[in-house]
């Protein structure tokens, strides 16, 4: 380092020594001992702040975007980054565009940390703080864009809100006025994109910024509040609206169940309008004794028998089909009653279910809630289970016709699926046999993809065998055999599937799978890669698999990302499932084509998730033929 | 080793229709046939000759409205009973005679329960609720002249009036009114002044009904919760809890105490009914007779104390009459 020493010197030789260092991908070293250096020297001093700037001004356009990324990069704070940069910003127009175009819209993959120099480097200076709400306006134009939010990954999309909620934070009060009306406007279409995406993490990220939005625009008045799940993510997301220093998180959502105080405590107070309050209550017991004695000559009867009064069920199928369609509005009692000892009664009595089996069924399906009872749903869902379980074959079908009918709501068509797939693990499963186990059991609060969960349980599922597959250990006699049993779901496998898959591209008034209601489709899509999994060992699984090949090829472009994570999961259980020499007889032309789409998917699809599925159906296609070729034909 | 509880000395069939207020009429001077009567839902008022345990009588006066309380005044020659059509009506039953002499038009279209009080020789004093929702109004009978309303002081949000109980120390003591409302507090009322003496909170939900002895200055209210509770008032003409009582059932439609102080009985929403020794509220019997709910109880008023009966009226059209604690 030299010292000025009242001389005019030129340090744009510096200047070029470090822009050829860092184009050269150097800049870990030469900024690891430049950055800490300066920051101590331009601490006070200001002869070197103005000597810094002068140093980055003076890098030749072609090295200013390495020189300006590594120190962003580098500077531990924005004040820093603002000593050492001043308002190049404003006065390069390549550092300009790499500042708030490229490192903003065009990468993402910085953290947080540079994300916060960045914007805080902006906002310090009123001449850049012009910058910081051009950059706004873009950061909301990307998010508020549909294309944007459905073809974007995930990655980046986050990073985008994590920009947004940064620079809402450092928007002072007139900033925010004049800019109201915009923000507003993006806020509503934004919102809207983000919520008609079907991956929950997307419609997460569109609820918390919006929230931020409207909290900063609404300072007074309601704000617009959504509910769902907190993770770290969203936890992290909203720490970032506050300016404070670090690690201060913003307290949560106020909790939706207030603890109730308990009822029956009298309170203790006279209210008096006029005469002065007396002394506390209760009166003494020694009143009482000298009456003693009058009173004792009443003697009192039995009164074991008052117990709390309980309302029976009845305990007759029919009676309770009687019961839920009777149009006595007085007896909602009895109505609570029977809707709770449903499932119990169906299982313990097969044979008089089956009679009234499809009854019950559409019964169930059109059930809807008369008193507020807790888990309505889930008793509904646990009665539908039952009943198409006792008697699948009817009420499959049943259901299945009912999926693509009119005048349904999306909810009971969804419901329809569910139930589905819960009587066909129950049914395939051994040892799940009268015990229901439940994956994805209905949470109270409403959430926009109830039941996702349900798949994500199922992927791990398909993951974990997969894994147990590609590693092929021999496990040996570890665990005990569990007792086996005839495969419940080997009958009926078929009459679960095939009516489910017929009528998809055929829309009707009210119901477009390959339309408007996309968000059907994806579960639908999912649901068949349950089943597929499930009907491993039965006698129809071969034809599934032709049927589903077909159908997932007919599909395998759609535009939403949640359908194309269901068809690839649906690639994955037909190989699970399919026996391997049935695959490769049957199916070669198929299996090749989806192979070469696969290998697309791999590489260009937009999602995560889509590229990690589709490489695990390639590794799995892999396996497939190597097990081929090491048996010996 | 207790008995259990007694069976009813006899039913009352034949109503039609659930049963919504009883009111003995078994004393008097001259000796007569001891009645019951009852009202209904379907608007009839039944009267029962209790030898033969058949209907006298059935008047028809409120336009098939339920009837939700009645009341002797002086005898049984003279009825006031009180029907959801908004009216109460006064009925001449003498020498056989079934008519309303008149009628007073309440514009009320709650449930609550008119109180009667006798002040002097043929003069009473009612208390109704009135067409305003939180007012109480007190009429002169049989002049029908208004001597005050009693509203409660703006913002003191008390809700409907659900039970009223008029009474007054001794004759010629200035008449007092308790009230019960639908926020679950009991205000006590100078009816004179028509101003609020005392106000106390006994209940999280509304008073169903109340009873007050007024000998020993105690009173007991039920609501539609589990609780009992039991009130006294004190020099000063303040309310204060005294106790409180848990059911096992939540729910009481009704309770009175019988003339004699003894004991006193609450008709349940559980079908049961309940018998209390009034002096410290120890549970005597429980009463499991009804199939629905029991809306109205009433201590008959024998001067012979052997042949006292308790009579009890429900939704499920009957009236069970027991003869309960009738030796003490």
């Amino acid at each position: 380092c030299f010292i000025p020493g009242g001389l005019d010197c030129s340090i744009s030789f510096v200047s070029h020594v470090l822009g050829k260092v860092c184009i050269h991908g150097r800049q870990k070293e030469i900024l690891e001992v430049l950055v800490p250096r300066l920051t101590d020297l331009t601490k006070s001093d200001c002869i070197w702040q103005r000597i810094c700037w002068r140093l980055v001004e003076c890098v030749p356009d072609r090295w200013v975007e390495a020189v300006v990324l590594g120190f962003v990069q580098r500077a531990p704070g924005a004040d820093v980054l603002s000593r050492l940069l001043g308002n190049l910003v404003v006065k390069n127009k390549k550092a300009q565009f790499v500042v708030t175009q490229k490192m903003l819209l065009l990468q993402y993959g910085h953290t947080t940390a540079v994300l916060q120099n960045l914007l805080g480097y902006l906002s310090l200076e009123s001449l850049r703080r012009t910058l910081l709400l051009r950059v706004l306006q873009e950061l909301l134009e990307t998010w508020s864009s549909s294309s944007a939010v459905k073809h974007s990954p995930a990655e980046q999309q986050l990073y985008i809100s994590k920009a947004i909620l940064i620079c809402l934070s450092h928007l002072k009060e007139l900033e925010i006025e004049s800019c109201r009306q915009e923000l507003l406007t993006s806020m509503m279409e934004g919102v809207k994109c983000h919520l008609d995406s079907s991956l929950p993490q997307l419609q997460r990220l569109g609820m918390v910024v919006a929230e931020s939005i409207s909290l900063k625009i609404n300072t007074e008045g309601p704000v617009l509040k959504f509910e769902y799940e907190e993770d770290d993510e969203i936890r992290e997301l909203k720490s970032l609206l506050v300016q404070t220093p670090p690690f201060c998180v913003v307290p949560s959502l106020p909790d939706d169940d207030r603890s109730e105080k308990a009822g029956a405590s009298v309170p203790l107070v006279p209210e008096s309008n006029e005469k002065p309050h007396t002394a506390a209550p209760v009166m003494p017991d020694e009143e009482s004794d000298a009456e003693l004695d009058s009173d004792d000559d009443l003697i009192p009867y039995d009164m074991s028998g008052d117990k709390e009064l309980k309302i029976k069920a009845p305990v007759y199928i029919r009676d309770c089909i009687e019961v839920l369609t009777g149009s006595r509005s007085e007896d909602v009692d009895k109505w609570e009653a029977t809707v709770k000892a449903l499932e119990s009664l169906v299982r313990k009595n097969p044979a008089a279910t089956r009679e009234v089996s499809v009854e019950l069924a559409k019964i169930l399906l059109h059930l809807e809630e008369k008193t507020c009872i807790e888990g309505f749903v889930e008793l509904r869902q646990r009665a539908q289970v039952a009943v198409l379980t006792t008697d699948p074959i009817p009420v499959a079908k049943y259901l299945t016709s009912q999926f693509y009918s009119l005048n349904y709501s999306l909810r009971q068509r969804m419901d329809i699926l569910d139930v589905l797939v819960l009587a066909a693990q129950e049914l395939s499963c051994p040892k799940f046999h009268g015990k229901t186990k439940h994956s994805g059991a209905q949470k109270p609060c409403i959430q926009l993809l109830p039941g996702s969960d349900s798949s994500k349980d199922w992927r791990r599922i398909v993951d974990e065998r997969i894994k147990s597959k590609t590693r092929r250990f021999d496990m040996g006699q570890s665990r005990v055999e569990l007792a086996s049993r005839p495969n419940e779901f080997n009958s009926v496998a078929g009459h679960f599937f095939f009516p489910l898959i017929q009528h998809f591209d055929r829309p009707l008034t009210t119901f477009d799978l390959l339309g408007e209601d996309h968000l059907v489709l994806g579960r639908l899509v999912h649901t068949l890669a349950i089943l597929m999994y499930l009907a491993v060992n039965t006698v129809a699984v071969t034809a599934m698999g032709k049927a589903l090949l077909e159908f997932v090829w007919a599909l395998r472009f759609h535009t939403d990302s949640y359908v194309r994570q269901g068809l690839l999961s649906c690639i994955s259980s037909l190989l699970l499932s399919v026996p391997a020499e049935r695959i490769l007889t049957d199916m070669t032309e198929e299996l090749l084509e989806t192979q070469s789409w696969l290998g697309d998917v791999m590489e260009k699809d937009p999602d995560g998730d889509c590229r990690r599925l589709a490489l695990q159906n390639l590794l799995l296609m892999e396996n497939l033929k190597k097990k081929l070729e090491a048996v010996p034909s | 080793m207790a008995l259990p509880p007694p069976d009813p000395q006899f039913v009352l069939r034949g109503t039609s229709a659930a049963v919504h207020t009883l009111h003995f009429s078994c004393g008097g001077p001259e000796p007569g046939i001891p009645l019951l009567f009852s009202g209904s839902e379907n608007g009839f008022i039944h009267v029962w000759n209790l030898k033969t345990h058949r209907v006298d009588t059935a008047l028809d006066g409120h336009g098939r409205k339920s009837v939700c309380c009645i009341e002797t005044m002086g005898g049984k020659d003279r009825l006031l009973s009180q029907g959801r059509d908004q009216r109460i009506c006064l009925w001449d039953l003498a020498e056989g005679r079934t008519s309303v002499t008149d009628s007073v038009f309440t514009e009320h279209v709650g449930f609550c329960r008119c109180s009667l009080l006798k002040v002097a020789q043929g003069r009473w004093l009612m208390a109704m609720a009135a067409r305003s929702l939180e007012e109480v109004q007190i009429l002169e009978l049989p002049s029908k002249t208004s001597v005050c309303t009693l509203k409660p002081e703006a913002g003191a949000k008390l809700g409907m009036p659900m039970c009223l109980k008029l009474w007054q120390l001794n004759c010629g003591s200035q008449p007092v009114l308790l009230a019960g409302y639908e926020d679950g507090s009991v205000v006590l009322w100078n009816v004179s002044m028509g101003k609020a003496l005392s106000r106390l909170i006994c209940h999280q939900e509304p008073v169903m009904s109340l009873d007050f002895d007024s000998e020993k200055a105690k009173g007991i209210s039920g609501s539609s919760e589990k609780v009992l509770s039991i009130w006294s008032l004190n020099e000063q003409q303040n309310l204060q809890v005294y106790k409180t009582h848990e059911l096992v059932n939540a729910g009481i439609s009704d309770i009175t105490i019988r003339p004699d102080k003894k004991i006193l009985a609450t008709a349940g929403w559980d079908h049961r009914i309940r018998i209390f020794g009034w002096k410290k509220l120890k549970p005597l019997a429980v009463l499991d007779y009804h199939t629905a709910t029991v809306h109205c109880v009433s201590f008959s008023d024998h001067s012979n104390p052997q042949e006292r009966l308790l009579a009890a009226g429900s939704k499920d059209q009957r009236i069970s009459a027991w003869s309960i604690y009738a030796q003490t």
